[in-house]
């Protein structure tokens, strides 16, 4: 292909990706901006100030079970999803293709029908509307996920070097903690920020389940898009999008970002 | 278990052999047993306590017998019919122009020469942005007063916002479609690309040295090579936009709805008989987004069989 070609086709990507982002920013640092022009009438923080003072508070609030959830649900899925992984990585045994089934159903079948047909006895259970009923729901398909992850890390790590360190007399346990974690690290890392992400952009399960008493960060900017204060839903936004830019960063670092690929 | 075979096709298919070993079933049992478990209890149960309260009868008068008449309520609702055309219609249409675009990025992005490496990275980025963010981004821009109306008058395009084409909560569902394009591009093109990438341009020489221009190499040796995965690929997309919620709810208009909209609409109803009903829509969406999954696991191991995956 030509160069000029390739600029402009770099271009045309790179501003049909960025272009939302911009529109975002703009108004979150608008103060006052009339229809029609083209550009905010004065620039400001007013929205950002509110955002982390005036309201900061409730925003807080939300943000902060927003990520206790979302740690939550990806330590869990990994510390569950790392056998898992292992195993469906390094043997090959009979049933692989049904279990893979079973784990892609609920990475793809809306959390609508799932959370509905959960919430009564959810509700029964005790942990409707409670912190750890919202994780429970989130674990449905965040657990999947890391689960294929961790496959993909797992079918890429020699276990020659645990006989190593067995043959040299170390216990089970310590080949796990001083072989098997280390070298799988940047994997497992990965695995759990995408559970974490899968997690934290959750809004319809965490409203059916969670019944308005567990409020997130998607859950009050719901709220905020119907109030209709135009900068403060964008600034919300920005910081609802910016763990997914950490986590896109750190799979292209580790993974040249091929596992991404399932994210929703 | 029998080794045998899957040694011999470790052989047959030059996979690493340390992948392909052995283990007792009871060892890997153990290890998959929680995780399975978990999605089999939660989400499994879900599914099958959310068919057991739409084939429930409301209020509980006999709690034992089961009916259908929450499903044939539905099915005879003249709104269901119409959401539901409008959820394939929305669904089928994104996937389709999602499709067409990525074919064409991941044809580009594979020619890309090493100084533009950075853009494989730039398209990536949609996959990970969730749903509601894109959501909001598009309201701002293509609403009445959003960003596009301010541009096209100022261009003289038009003269009021009120002669902005209607792009968001619209009839056609341009805004939903829109969102979802953006999103689902990056999906498909990089299921292409990983295809491109393993298949290596011999073919395409061979096609060159026989004269076949470029649309005929394209139709008769890269489609063909990227046909299973950009299935798989689109089913997977028209599964997701059949049931997601987001995007319609922020972006869709009253009525008729997106499907999903509908169902959680009825399921949250201050009428509590018509939870039952939106719980049976939930196991309809389900239950077609099932046979889609089905579908394109099949297909990918068609191709996976035929070695164009790895």
């Amino acid at each position: 292909m030509r160069p000029i070609k390739q600029n402009v086709i770099s271009t045309a990507v790179i501003a049909t990706v960025g272009l939302p982002f911009v529109v975002l920013m703009i108004w979150s640092f608008s103060n006052r901006w009339f229809y029609p022009e083209l550009w905010p009438r004065q620039w400001g923080f007013r929205a950002w100030d509110y955002v982390f003072g005036t309201a900061g508070f409730q925003i807080m609030a939300a943000l902060v079970q927003s990520v206790l959830v979302a740690v939550v649900t990806a330590l869990i899925s990994v510390a569950i999803g790392i056998p898992a992984g292992r195993a469906l990585g390094l043997y090959e045994f009979k049933g692989k293709d049904l279990i893979s089934v079973i784990l892609t159903l609920p990475v793809i079948v809306p959390p609508l029908c799932v959370a509905m047909g959960l919430h009564l006895w959810f509700i029964k259970l005790g942990v409707a509307s409670t912190f750890l009923g919202v994780v429970l729901v989130h674990l449905t398909f965040c657990l999947p996920y890391s689960v294929f992850v961790l496959w993909g890390v797992f079918s890429n790590y020699n276990p020659d070097y645990e006989g190593q360190a067995r043959s040299l007399g170390v216990s089970s346990w310590k080949v796990i903690v001083r072989v098997m974690l280390p070298l799988t690290f940047p994997g497992i890392v990965v695995a759990a920020l995408f559970s974490f992400l899968l997690s934290w952009s959750q809004y319809l399960s965490t409203l059916i389940i969670g019944g308005g008493r567990v409020t997130t960060l998607p859950i009050l900017l719901f709220a905020l898009m119907g109030s209709g204060d135009r900068p403060v839903a964008a600034a919300v936004s920005i910081v609802f999008v910016a763990p997914a830019f950490v986590a896109l960063a750190f799979s292209a670092r580790y993974l040249g970002g091929k596992s991404i690929a399932g994210i929703r | 278990m029998n080794p045998e075979p899957s040694k011999a096709s470790t052989i047959l298919t030059g996979t690493d052999a340390r992948t392909r070993e052995s283990t007792s079933l009871s060892t890997t049992g153990v290890l998959v047993a929680p995780a399975l478990l978990v999605v089999v209890v939660l989400f499994g149960g879900g599914l099958v306590l959310g068919l057991i309260q739409s084939l429930a009868h409301f209020p509980a008068a006999d709690p034992d017998r089961l009916t259908f008449e929450h499903f044939a309520n539905v099915l005879s609702d003249p709104d269901f019919l119409r959401s539901l055309t409008l959820t394939l219609y929305v669904s089928t249409t994104s996937t389709a122009i999602a499709a067409v675009l990525s074919i064409m990025l991941a044809l580009v992005l594979i020619s890309l020469s090493v100084k533009y490496r950075f853009v494989h990275f730039i398209f990536q980025i949609p996959l990970t942005v969730p749903h509601l963010v894109i959501a909001v981004a598009v309201v701002f821009m293509l609403s009445p007063t959003g960003f596009f109306s301010r541009l096209a008058l100022k261009f003289g395009l038009i003269d009021s916002s009120a002669s902005f084409p209607l792009l968001i909560n619209d009839r056609r569902g341009i805004g939903i479609i829109l969102a979802y394009v953006w999103k689902e591009i990056p999906f498909i093109t990089l299921m292409i690309l990983s295809v491109l990438r393993n298949t290596g341009v011999e073919l395409l020489e061979v096609g060159r040295t026989l004269k076949a221009g470029p649309w005929q190499r394209f139709r008769y040796i890269t489609l063909p090579t990227i046909s299973p995965s950009l299935g798989a690929a689109c089913l997977i997309v028209f599964a997701y936009t059949f049931g997601a919620f987001e995007i319609p709810f922020l972006l869709g208009q009253t009525y008729p709805m997106m499907l999903p909209v509908w169902a959680y609409k009825n399921y949250s109803d201050v009428d509590l008989l018509a939870r039952p009903e939106g719980i049976a829509t939930g196991i309809i969406i389900a239950g077609v987004i099932i046979v889609a999954i089905v579908l394109s696991q099949t297909l990918i191991q068609a191709a996976r069989r035929r070695g164009a995956v790895s």
